[in-house]
């Protein structure tokens, strides 16, 4: 077990106002277009924010970049593609690697791009415009995805096969995947822990937003994964389960580690910071307002927030 | 006509041509001797990497190491890269173009596995996926020489492949070429179009149709997407009374719809039969009893030919080359299926 990096309670306060910020950004988008991914914007944004400050070795911007517009899919006869991957920086051999796998995150992911510096703050208004790369779900030329996984639980094995190549070519940098829990519903998460743990990539690093929502509601009812830590732990991983809205918790976690790839289960309140959410029960994958009164009440929560 | 048989041409070439190539990677989902890379494990065991029945992982992983600038070369059977992991090959492959290839075996009705061994309908899947190059060897020149031709293409590569005992029919210094048709004969009244092993049984039914004095313009294919090549076009330009496909795979989608699209897009106006599998699953049994069962025989060339041309050729079953009987427990298999 080592330590890898320190953490003052200045980085804590700056990671806890950083976390505010990306809900306060999501929830003033969820109020002015009538409906957003609230809900993961209160389970991850400790997370997230802990991910993109302290815990994932990225290359710094100088200063925050640009969305790019949409020209065109990859092809071979299209090979000025962009990635979305740009928005972490460049890489390196001792540089980590982020991928983030649940893609309807992608309004979360923008918000704490635009708060960690890497992203521009009005970048937030091309958001699902037609011509731009802040798509709804994004893809690899979204800002801050490097793959196309609006079809979950496909990161994994993809950020597997890049941490493959890179013990290959004996780089010491680390691989990190952000992944939802409804992902270990898919079989192929199951297959990408086997392998991962069977090629023993140790540099693998997974953090996980245990929000136990899904689209039809909680995840009890729709299909329990449960007991996690025990079913993850028997694939060969080292697993850790935590407070995921703990910022204290989340980086002693992700600086922890043994000689085995490792999981981090972030037990999160899908209503954290907006506990107004809890008044739409069963219904916090996509929040869409039922009606002007509920706009009005989630307008009202904004304005008195700060 | 006898053709050189060639046992297991794979096993070396394959080693032989990956040797100075290392950034080829081989993914192998525990098939691995049945997919003749057993001696490629054995010889750069750093390369190779097992993901046993696992595919979806396995094409993600491939994607993921594409990306870091490796070949990964995915070797299993046909039916388990289209079917079972479709949607990891289409958003973590073929999406991002990456240069994976896709060693598909047992495609068609080559293998007495039965049905969920044959891969019947992957060129129909497989052609509508943006960015796939999908290639098809119908002899063993082609088992060796489309490695080279799959190494060069920018982006995610399927191939039908063979294995065991093949046919030499193309001479060893006749390679396959991109997007090039092979010209088998020239001929004026009939244009045939065949792939794979269907070449070979095109071939056992062309000479009786020439004794017989029917004109025959015979093209192999081995590039199945794109299907772009001039001289595809010109042939079927210049058949008095039509065009037959010959295919070891469903009649939908394959190679007979990729010329059906050519005739109609270049206003070509002629007649099109399509041999292969007509709208049906096949089952486990030989490859000589299923070639015959489905229509997709030497004879149903004949007759195929017969209704284009209007007439009776009275071609007798002796006047027809011989058929290869390939042992479905020959010791060039590594095992029953």
């Amino acid at each position: 077990m080592s330590i890898t990096k320190a953490s003052t309670q200045t980085d804590i306060d700056q990671i806890a106002s950083m976390a505010h910020g990306i809900r306060h950004r999501v929830l003033e988008h969820t109020v002015k277009n009538n409906g957003g991914y609230l809900s993961q914007a209160c389970s991850a944004a400790e997370i997230l924010s802990c991910l993109y400050t302290k815990l994932v070795n990225l290359a710094p911007l100088s200063s925050p970049l640009e969305p790019r517009d949409f020209v065109n899919v990859p092809s071979k006869n299209f090979t000025e593609y962009i990635t979305g991957a740009e928005f972490h920086g460049e890489k390196g051999p001792a540089l980590d690697r982020l991928f983030i796998s649940p893609a309807h995150y992608a309004l979360v992911i923008y918000a704490a791009l635009i708060e960690t510096g890497r992203l521009t703050e009005k970048s937030l208004e091309k958001f699902n415009k037609d011509g731009t790369t802040v798509e709804m779900i994004g893809a690899e030329h979204s800002p801050g995805f490097e793959t196309t996984t609006g079809s979950l639980s496909q990161a994994l094995s993809q950020a597997g096969g890049v941490a493959l190549a890179r013990k290959l070519r004996g780089e010491s940098g680390k691989t990190w995947i952000f992944m939802s829990d409804g992902e270990f519903q898919e079989g192929q998460t199951w297959e990408a822990l086997a392998a991962i743990s069977f090629h023993n990539l140790t540099n693998v690093r997974v953090i996980v937003d245990v929000n136990r929502n899904q689209v039809d509601g909680p995840m009890e009812k729709v299909m329990s994964i449960e007991p996690l830590t025990e079913r993850i732990k028997s694939f060969g991983w080292d697993v850790e389960k935590i407070d995921g809205n703990d910022i204290n918790q989340i980086l002693a976690a992700g600086s922890t580690f043994q000689d085995k790839p490792k999981v981090i289960l972030g037990y999160t309140d899908p209503a954290k910071g907006i506990e107004i959410l809890k008044d739409r029960p069963d219904a916090l994958h996509y929040v869409r307002f039922a009606n002007p009164f509920e706009k009005i009440k989630y307008n009202n929560f904004l304005k008195a927030w700060k | 006509m006898a053709y050189e048989i060639v046992k297991r041409p794979h096993v070396e070439n394959f080693v032989r041509w990956s040797k100075f190539k290392p950034e080829v990677v081989v993914l192998s989902a525990d098939l691995t001797s049945s997919c003749e890379v057993g001696k490629f494990r054995d010889t750069f065991p750093e390369r190779f990497f097992s993901f046993g029945l696992g595919e979806q992982n396995m094409l993600g992983f491939a994607g993921g190491l594409a990306r870091e600038g490796f070949e990964p070369w995915i070797h299993t059977f046909a039916v388990f890269i289209y079917r079972r992991p479709l949607d990891q090959l289409e958003m973590s492959v073929a999406y991002p173009n990456l240069r994976v290839r896709m060693v598909g075996f047992l495609p068609g009705i080559t293998t007495p596995g039965g049905v969920t061994h044959q891969a019947i309908d992957d060129v129909n899947v497989l052609r509508g996926i943006p960015n796939m190059t999908i290639l098809e060897t119908g002899d063993a020149t082609e088992v060796e020489s489309v490695l080279d031709v799959a190494h060069e293409v920018d982006g995610p590569v399927y191939i039908r492949m063979l294995r065991g005992e093949i046919s030499r029919i193309f001479p060893k210094n006749e390679v396959m070429e991109f997007n090039t048709a092979r010209i088998l004969s020239t001929g004026t009244d009939v244009t045939v179009l065949s792939s794979g092993i269907s070449t070979e049984e095109a071939l056992r039914a062309i000479p009786a149709l020439q004794e017989h004095g029917v004109s025959v313009q015979h093209l192999h294919i081995s590039t199945l997407k794109p299907f772009t090549d001039p001289r595809v076009i010109e042939s079927l330009k210049s058949s008095k009374y039509g065009v037959i496909t010959m295919e070891n795979h469903s009649v939908i989608g394959g190679l007979g719809s990729a010329v059906a699209d050519l005739i109609a897009e270049h206003g070509i106006g002629k007649k099109l039969i399509k041999i292969g599998l007509k709208d049906t699953y096949a089952h486990g049994a030989s490859q000589k009893y299923l070639l015959h069962k489905y229509g997709m025989s030497a004879r149903n060339l004949i007759e195929a030919t017969e209704k284009l041309i209007d007439k009776n050729l009275k071609i007798s079953e002796e006047e027809l080359s011989q058929t290869r009987v390939i042992d479905v427990h020959s010791t060039a298999k590594a095992e029953a299926l």
